[in-house]
């Protein structure tokens, strides 16, 4: 029963905070309810047992979603006055949500402690594996059965990243400001870096 | 299965990979002066992956033996045919490409690479026989043919293209994993012989969603109509080079795939799919006889010919007999051919200055400045036209024929009609090449390599290539038995 109660919970949060990522005028927003939207699909993973995947959906997907948050504060012009100038108004609404989580935390919970949901066997032809831990799992398939798959995308990551240096870089011409040159910083001996002065008083140093 | 065995499967697309890891730190050490030696170290690792692959070809014949990683990928007789024609095509492409870029002073040591990995993802693509293995092939490929149409990064239109292509490209992988999504849903599973079991059991709507939107992701990828809007403005402001690679060895992988995808795990709903093929089949044509009648730019031309020519591909799919599959893969060699060697042609259309030519006033009187070239384009354009003497004939022909056989006749006639059509710019650049007077002076001479490619293009396309017709005919039926077996 607390299974499918907290079922409904967050998937109709899921679709809500989703509906709102696409409605929501200001993209800081968009962020912000997308974040919302994978830590409710991360409860849902909780659901089923599968705690692994509920941990990096957290992980990979929130911490990412930090990094595009960042860019896009970057890149956008935002006037962070005017955001937080609706603090007050938006205060129930802040408050609403935060006690929407503490319900989901508290029936997340208890619904794990309950016993994950059960799905059935898939029909297809994959069977599932038995008497490991989810993790062990995920690894024995990942690089077992899946290596090719997995080394390729590693190999489109690479590509991703040549590909990004090749339209972005460009090359500073020689003698350029900012240029660092090491082996002249290394090759630089205390004599002729320093000078040594005695100044008279009351005057100041040439150089 | 063992791994070994694997990894001999897929040593080419391995091969391949360590060649573009080295030549990636090459090129990271010894900056774009190594260009050109990264050039020619990937072309001969490209060849060398296309002889491996042929070596594979026969032994593939066995069905269990040339699957590999529990049937993630096989490398059967249809995948070796298409690595072939891809790694060739790739190699071709870079043989003529240097020259283009150092005019510009554009070209770096990245470009080989790229292309040595968008090889690997077109590699995988067509010997995928499971729809996850699909999309990292696609993705590999895509994601590299983004960044070479916008390798001239200087250049607006070159960026422009890139930007199209990405945005387009990436709206198809998201329609094309919806779709995976909705089959592996209905299916429970991704690979293609436990699609077509489960198919064979139960086939609901929200199945044939999943099929339909597999099928639109994919006909993105080869342009045919209505997901063709696209191919104009890439392929004009894309680098000539890059164009001539999106048309030729691009084109093969995701016709593979198609292929594959339609004869295997949908092999079952024939009726489901075949209409789709037609309407797209019809549509190409059409669109591509008539967008390519008002087109002055020589680049749009070709890419309104080329999505003229998918369609004529597609005939012979809708076909769906192991004919209908030869028939396929005969057209795409000569396919290949015909548009390596058109742009290459366009690749030696340049002013005494250097500047790249690709107006139609352009190549006005070429006939009485460059005689050789306008004799090369002359049987290039009566093949695509595909005008008997030459070998584009025999291409319809097999595709017709397939779809005569398979009581596909109003199919095949409305081809043959609207293919009349199609002739009219093919004879009207024959028209302007050899009737009208020549309006500007163009570089007399070109070298030997682009001559090279432009030569063997032409040998096969000239009647000397009807005595590939048997062999072909041998491999294209060997091919095209990997999926009757399964059917």
């Amino acid at each position: 029963m607390i299974q499918t109660i907290a079922f409904y919970l967050f998937a109709a949060l899921v679709i809500a905070s989703a509906v709102m990522v696409i409605m929501s005028r200001n993209p800081v927003h968009s962020v912000l309810w997308l974040i919302l939207a994978f830590f409710n699909a991360a409860g849902l993973m909780v659901l089923v047992g599968a705690e692994f995947i509920a941990a990096l959906m957290v992980i990979v997907y929130v911490g990412a979603v930090a990094v595009l948050f960042l860019f896009v504060v970057m890149m956008l012009d935002i006037d962070f006055a005017e955001l937080r100038a609706g603090f007050i108004k938006n205060f129930p609404l802040g408050i609403a949500i935060a006690l929407v989580l503490a319900a989901e935390l508290i029936f997340g919970i208890g619904a794990y402690q309950a016993g994950r949901i059960d799905l059935g066997v898939a029909s297809g032809a994959a069977a599932p594996i038995l008497g490991e831990s989810n993790t062990a799992s995920i690894g024995a398939v990942l690089y077992r059965d899946y290596i090719f798959l997995f080394e390729a995308a590693g190999l489109i990551l690479l590509v991703a990243m040549v590909g990004a240096i090749v339209l972005t870089h460009r090359k500073r011409p020689d003698g350029a400001r900012g240029q660092q040159d090491i082996t002249r910083q290394v090759r630089r001996n205390p004599d002729e870096a320093t000078v040594m002065k005695q100044p008279e008083v009351g005057r100041g140093v040439e150089l | 299965m063992s791994y070994a065995t694997s990894l001999y499967l897929t040593a080419a697309e391995i091969g391949l990979s360590i060649t573009a890891l080295v030549l990636l730190l090459l090129a990271a050490w010894n900056g774009d002066r190594s260009a050109r030696l990264l050039t020619i170290i990937a072309v001969a690792a490209l060849v060398g992956a296309a002889i491996f692959s042929i070596g594979l070809f026969d032994r593939s014949a066995s069905e269990v033996a040339g699957r590999a990683f529990g049937d993630l990928y096989r490398a059967d007789a249809f995948g070796s045919f298409g690595k072939v024609l891809i790694y060739l095509a790739s190699a071709a492409v870079l043989i003529v490409t240097p020259r283009f870029f150092t005019q510009l002073g554009g070209y770096r040591a990245e470009y080989p690479v790229l292309m040595l990995f968008n090889a690997v993802g077109m590699g995988i693509m067509v010997s995928a026989t499971d729809l996850m293995t699909l999309y990292i092939g696609l993705e590999m490929s895509s994601l590299s043919s983004y960044v070479l149409a916008s390798f001239l990064r200087q250049d607006d239109r070159s960026s422009e293209a890139g930007l199209k292509y990405f945005v387009l490209g990436a709206l198809a992988s998201g329609i094309i994993l919806y779709g995976v999504s909705l089959v592996y849903g209905f299916t429970g599973s991704t690979n293609y012989d436990g699609i077509r079991a489960a198919f064979a059991l139960d086939f609901s709507t929200g199945a044939l969603f999943g099929v339909v939107f597999v099928l639109a992701g994919v006909a993105f990828k080869i342009s045919a109509v209505p997901f063709h809007m696209w191919t104009p403005d890439v392929y004009e402001g894309a680098p000539t080079p890059v164009t001539a690679f999106f048309a030729s060895a691009p084109k093969v992988a995701a016709m593979g795939v198609l292929v594959r995808i339609a004869m295997d795990p949908f092999a079952g709903e024939v009726d489901a799919w075949r209409q789709i093929i037609i309407f797209a089949a019809l549509a190409s044509i059409v669109v591509g006889a008539l967008g390519a009648i008002g087109q002055q730019n020589l680049k749009r031309l070709l890419a309104y010919s080329s999505i003229n020519n998918v369609g004529f591909i597609l005939i012979g799919l809708a076909a769906a007999t192991a004919a209908g599959v030869a028939s396929v893969l005969t057209y795409l060699t000569i396919y290949v051919a015909m548009v390596i060697g058109s742009f290459t042609a366009l690749l030696m259309l340049r002013d005494p200055a250097g500047q790249n030519l690709e107006t139609f006033a352009d190549i006005a009187g070429l006939s009485t400045r460059r005689p050789a070239l306008a004799w090369c384009l002359l049987v290039l354009m009566f093949s695509l036209a595909g005008i008997p003497p030459l070998f584009g004939f025999w291409g319809k022909f097999v595709v017709f024929q397939a779809a005569v056989q398979a009581d596909l006749v109003a199919l095949a006639a409305i081809g043959i009609a609207a293919s009349v059509i199609g002739a009219f710019y093919y004879l009207k650049f024959i028209k302007v090449m050899f009737f009208d007077e020549p309006t500007r002076d163009v570089e007399t001479s070109s070298p030997v390599s682009h001559w090279a490619v432009l030569g063997v293009c032409v040998a096969i396309l000239s009647p000397l290539g009807y005595l590939l017709t048997i062999p072909l005919g041998e491999w294209t039926a060997q091919a095209a038995a990997s999926f009757v077996a399964a059917m």
